[in-house]
């Protein structure tokens, strides 16, 4: 970077910048304002709208800021007669065929085009003519278009070619005749899409869920953050009296710069479901009566603690990682209050056995940041682009820039960067890895040693290894879907030596809000706060539900939803003497295995703190208050604390509760480190076919879940059984329109889809749909037979 | 003196798109004896230079200095481009070039690649002309027969491939950098320079892109010596030029004569006006340049300066001549609803005040004129007009605002009696 600055003058002002850099960031900079529609600093410029037209000294005609690159003793003015008079033109030509709709226009009040109008507009049209009116397009459930409104600025098709990495919209037509649509009547199918509806300068595309809900000035914003994935998304929640009305990204260019997810954006729709639990509800002879705050408690209480009677084990706690970093402290706590070991947040985690030897606070291991500067990745069991779609944005810098990335995985991803796909069934995955980690020479032992030796390096292992080696930036990450892996021990050991031997990075891509969080809150059996290990360990997820207990508190679950095997889930828990559920909703599941339903806040309604994938504490305020007599679960779990007479349950606060995590483990950081030492049999390989069972987007936790127009998305289809044409053709279903799945002992029938994704002797069943809970495991053996 | 450059195979040649009979009449000497003898690539563009051959697209840009703008040994791919896009209203000369020379431009273009060091070359010829596509198609066959493309050509070393590119109707495809836009494959939309083709160009690599014409004249540039070219022409305007002239005169058709050569002269080559009318007004350059009476025009020689000093261009060289039937707000009207119709809906001005210009001239044509029409005119043109990123916002402005210049009483006269000025006395 060179050290030169050079000196401009703008307006009388004097001004120092880099050369080359445009103008309209130096004036930017400067507090200059320069009005602009297509300038968009995250975008290319494009240099059409002309709005940003100013007068540069011995230049005959005006010049666009936006692309005007500046050069020393360069004079500049912004408001000199001809500069104005530009400037002044060109909204005159702006407006005289924008329609006069502001008062039915969802943009009115924070619309740019409003907004600069009245600086350069005037009072009265000279135009007389018929204005410009463009036919309606439906483009999906989350944007509503109005292109009437349209000023052609482009930010929305260069925001699908740069940014979302699929060239959803373009522009077609000339001249006046120029729209804004989608090839041929498609809808907009991006997992960022939401953010065409910030960039566009208009009411053109605007929130579908928000349209003619509330005007802007009407709106409240807080600071928040995201509750889905595990980047954090810093977020603005704008409310009307006690509602959440929408969502909005907040700059934050170290975490997700300005962009946020469709997930992020669209899911406080969830908070409003019909099936939200607003009063206590407690199980009284087989039916379900609502109840006061006190009886629900006292209910509760006993139940915990004559089930759980003297024998502690028999308490089992499971928790969700999208809960705040004090409810799982409380959580964690109150359970080893009462004596007992067994609390997970692992639901869908598919192998345990690493615990002990496994990373004490799996992260990412660097910046969310740094991603987009690594030189490769290698990156197993993970769905990035669906599962994390701030990260995914990340790697598609990365690899714009000339980054490599391979992904191992047992599904073809539809990505929108390039990279290399190993792609095998479940238990060849962990042969792909071993065949990268033989090309490396990584140093393994035992049991793996031997599946490293015995790996045939292909072509493809033996470039991802290259690359990796070669690269000064390089990480490798383990993925969601690796943790559901049944080899998951054994793919964290690979890959951790894969890194070494690279001299790599080696991380997580932690799936929820707060899966670091539980971390170090201590939410796990093997490790209590501040990740410090646990002697006697108890049960983790699997086992509480293995060796069924007496008691469960659920906290932010729904037995149908978010466990690896659902159908155990909800077999044990109905056994069960007492199921307690914290829970913002009153979900099916939870109404027939339940005994109490406390009701508890959802996002943005309560306080508290998410620690992201990099490992950084974000606090936040709550927005709105719970609805009904819904309370915040730190407060539910502080009140049973105090009833159950355990001690340090004397919080007033969130903020009270935070400040002892931060003396316990503030100082904790992600610590990826692992015993490769651990050895482990592979034990995904089945004799027929296996079942691959991802989480799709919209189907991760239980607000989304309730998300309605996210649920009306191509992302969010119906349970469906996929499998290869060459399978189907094998297995003699290719004629088959449903096929039953037999799992174990669970029978279901599904529609049957050939999808050249899944690769042959696996079956893609997703997890989490409705359809797929009386099913099992998320991998795992499984025969089609037909209906 | 006619005939030197473009077109001097036509008289002597009965199918002069003919390898054989192109070759008869010196065809490819030039290309064989710069290949053979390999001569210096500098030379090669020193001589264009010294031609004093501008641009005969329209903007007049002098050929040589474009070509110099490139470093032969930069490495990577580079590329040239012809544009016979030939949009332009009143302008079909370049298509006369295709159909019956199309040798004479291989030629030229495979000696610019040598010049400039590129291999691989374009020409994007516009959409409409099916059959020139097919003659210069076929021209590249026969030339790739004969050694004059493929690689190593005349065992030199240089190899040059040469492509057709159909375009898709679009006039603004005859930008420049619209063209390149479109032969990758993109929506045709000028590109914002800097930078400049020749540094920027067709897939982001150096790039010149020329006319069909000014291509065609440089084997016989090279085969004559710059100095001759420049000779036949006068001060600043070198060489001859192809002038298409269309209108209401007797013997239309396309012109070679030395740039220079009186109007007065061209208007006697084409017979003069058809039905004994008057000559009303001429378009001197196309339909994109200012209109000029016809008694001014008279006095006129059709060199660049010229042109430029009475208020106009000489752009392509299309002259459009009108007689006194011609109501000058129906003529406007056409014109402008032409770049209504063709501006590319990228930048605003353009895109909004071209069917703003359109709607104001038609109302006025239709009898439903206003008082402030004509300075609303004149003011929209400019705020058009240097403003856009190409020069079709420009070339909107530029006939409207010389109809007002010089026939703004005929405006008045439509927006006071709701009817056309010439129309009483309508042959």
């Amino acid at each position: 970077m060179s050290d030169e600055w050079v000196t401009i003058e703008v307006d009388g002002r004097e001004l120092k910048a880099k050369p080359g850099t445009m103008l309209i960031d130096v004036t930017d900079a400067a507090g200059i304002n320069i009005p602009r529609f297509c300038y968009h600093k995250k975008l290319s410029v494009s240099a059409n709208c002309r709005m940003c037209l100013i007068e540069v000294e011995k230049v005959p005609k005006p010049l666009p800021a936006c692309c005007t690159p500046v050069n020393d003793g360069m004079k500049v003015s912004t408001r000199s007669p001809m500069a104005l008079a530009a400037q002044k033109g060109t909204m005159e030509f702006l407006l005289i065929n924008h329609p006069l709709d502001c008062p039915i226009c969802d943009q009115g009040g924070e619309c740019e085009l409003q907004d600069v109008a009245l600086g350069y507009g005037s009072d009265v049209s000279r135009f007389v003519e018929g204005k410009r009116v463009v036919p309606q397009r439906d483009i999906g459930p989350l944007i509503a278009t109005d292109f009437t409104r349209c000023i052609h600025c482009t930010r929305c098709v260069r925001f699908g070619a740069e940014i979302a990495g699929v060239r959803e919209m373009g522009a077609t037509g000339r001249g006046e005749h120029m729209t804004i649509g989608t090839f041929v009547e498609k809808s907009v199918d991006s997992e960022m899409s939401g953010n065409v509806i910030d960039l566009c300068p208009v009411g053109s595309l605007t929130s579908k869920p928000f349209r003619f809900r509330a005007r802007a000035w009407e709106l409240t914003q807080h600071d928040g953050i995201a509750p889905h994935d595990s980047v954090g998304s810093n977020i603005h929640i704008h409310t009307r009296g006690n509602r959440v009305m929408r969502v909005h990204p907040k700059e934050n260019e170290s975490i997700n710069e300005i962009w946020l997810s469709d997930r992020d954006r669209f899911s406080y729709e969830g908070l409003y479901s019909e099936d939200r639990l607003t009063r206590p509800l407690v199980r009284k002879n087989g039916t379900w009566a609502e109840v006061d705050w006190d009886e629900a408690l006292e209910y509760t209480v006993k139940g915990l603690q004559t089930a759980a009677g003297s024998d502690g084990d028999q308490l089992a706690t499971l928790v969700s990682a999208n809960a705040t970093l004090e409810e799982l402290y409380l959580a964690q706590k109150l359970t080893r209050g009462m004596g007992s070991g067994n609390i997970d947040h692992r639901l869908r985690q598919g192998d345990f056995r690493l615990d002990g030897n496994d990373s004490p606070v799996p992260g990412l291991g660097i910046g969310i940041s740094d991603i987009e500067s690594l030189d490769a990745a290698l990156l197993v069991g993970s769905n990035v682009r669906k599962e994390q779609p701030i990260i995914a944005h990340r790697l598609r810098k990365a690899v714009n820039g000339g980054g490599k990335v391979t992904f191992v995985n047992s599904l073809w991803l539809d990505l929108h960067f390039d990279a290399e796909q190993l792609v095998s069934t479940p238990d060849q995955m962990v042969t792909n890895l071993a065949a990268i980690a033989k090309a490396l020479s990584a140093k393994l032992t035992g049991n793996l040693a031997k599946i490293v030796k015995a790996a045939e390096v292909s072509a493809e292992a033996q470039t991802a290894a290259d690359q990796l080696k070669s690269a000064e930036k390089a990480i490798v990450l383990l993925g969601s879907q690796a943790s559901a892996h049944p080899d998951f021990s054994v793919l964290t050991v690979l890959a951790s030596a894969i890194a070494k031997a690279a001299d790599a990075s080696f991380g997580y891509i932690p799936t929820a809000a707060n899966s670091v969080g539980a971390a170090i809150a201590g939410a796990v059996p093997q490790r209590g706060p501040a990740a410090v290990a646990i002697e006697n360990s108890g049960a983790n997820a699997q086992m509480m539900q293995k060796i069924p207990r007496k008691v469960y508190l659920l906290m932010g679950v729904e037995p149908d939803g978010d466990f690896w095997d659902p159908s155990l889930a909800i077999s044990v828990m109905d056994e069960a003497d007492c199921v307690v559920a914290l829970t913002a909703y009153r979900s099916a599941s939870l109404e027939r295995c339940a005994d109490v339903m406390l009701p508890v806040a959802g996002f943005a309604e309560t306080s508290g703190t998410y620690v992201n994938a990099e490992g950084k504490w974000q606090s936040f305020n709550g927005a709105v208050r719970p609805q009904g007599e819904a309370r915040p679960a730190w407060k539910v779990l502080r009140v049973m604390g105090n009833l159950l007479d355990i001690e340090g349950f004397e919080y007033n606060s969130t903020a009270g509760v935070l400040e002892e995590l931060k003396s316990v483990c503030g100082d904790v950081a992600v610590d990826n480190s692992v015993s490769t030492k651990a050895a482990a049999e592979v034990q995904s390989a089945v004799d027929g076919l296996i079942r691959v069972g991802d989480v799709p987007i919209y189907a991760t936790d239980a607000l989304v879940r309730r998300a309605s127009s996210l649920q009306k998305t191509k992302d969010a289809a119906d349970a469906a059984v996929r499998i290869s044409a060459v399978q189907a053709e094998k297995s003699g279903l290719s004629d088959q329109v449903e096929v039953i799945v037999v799992q174990e002992d669970n029978r279901v029938q599904l529609p049957l889809v050939i999808d050249p994704r899944v690769p042959e002797g696996a079956v893609w069943i997703s997890s989490g749909l409705p359809g797929t809970e009386d099913l099992g495991g998320q991998y795992g053996e499984v025969t089609l037979e037909k209906a | 003196m006619a005939n030197e450059v473009c077109f001097r195979t036509l008289e002597y040649l009965k199918h002069p798109w003919e390898i054989e009979e192109y070759k008869s009449r010196g065809g490819y000497e030039v290309l064989t004896h710069i290949l053979k003898n390999k001569i210096e690539p500098s030379e090669v563009v020193e001589t264009m230079k010294a031609s004093g051959l501008r641009g005969r697209g329209g903007a007049g840009f002098p050929t040589g200095l474009k070509w110099s703008f490139i470093s032969r040994n930069a490495p990577g791919q580079k590329y040239v481009v012809c544009n016979s896009d030939e949009g332009e209203p009143g302008t079909f000369k370049d298509r006369d070039i295709l159909r019956y020379n199309p040798h004479q431009l291989v030629e030229g273009m495979v000696i610019a690649g040598y010049a400039i060091g590129a291999t691989v070359g374009f020409n994007y010829i516009r959409g409409e002309f099916w059959e020139e596509y097919e003659r210069f198609e076929a021209a590249l066959e026969q030339a790739q027969a004969a050694g004059f493309l493929g690689d190593d050509l005349f065992g030199s070393g240089f190899d040059f491939q040469l492509h057709s590119h159909l375009g898709g109707g679009a006039y603004v495809c005859g930008e420049e950098t619209a063209l390149l836009e479109s032969i990758e494959g993109k929506k045709g939309q000028p590109r914002y320079k800097p930078p400049f083709p020749a540094h920027f160009g067709l897939y982001g690599r150096p790039t010149i892109i020329n006319n069909t014409e000014s291509l065609s004249s440089v084997p016989v540039i090279l085969k004559e010596g710059g100095e001759w070219f420049k000779e036949l022409g006068v001060e600043n305007s070198g060489g001859s030029k192809l002038f298409s002239i269309s209108g209401n005169i007797k013997n239309p058709g396309v012109f070679e004569v030395p740039l220079g050569t009186p109007f007065s002269k061209l208007f006697e080559l084409v017979g003069g006006m058809k039905d004994g009318r008057k000559l009303k007004a001429v378009v001197p350059g196309g339909c994109s340049s200012p209109v000029i009476p016809g008694e001014e025009m008279m006095d006129l020689t059709m060199d660049y300066d010229a042109i430029q000093k009475a208020g106009s261009m000489l752009g392509s060289g299309a002259i459009i001549i009108l007689d006194d039937r011609q109501c000058m707000v129906k003529v406007l009207d056409r014109m402008s609803y032409f770049y209504h119709e063709e501006s590319c809906g990228q930048c605003t001005p353009c895109r909004e005040g071209t069917g703003w210009l359109w709607r104001v001239v038609n109302r006025i044509e239709n009898g439903k004129g206003r008082q402030e029409d004509l300075d609303l005119l004149e003011s929209v043109c400019g705020k058009i007009a240097g403003r856009t990123v190409c020069a079709l916002g420009d070339a909107a402005a530029m006939p409207v605002q010389g109809m007002l210049k010089h026939f703004r009483e005929e405006f008045q006269y439509h927006i006071d009696h709701k009817q056309c000025m010439v129309g009483a006395d309508l042959g």
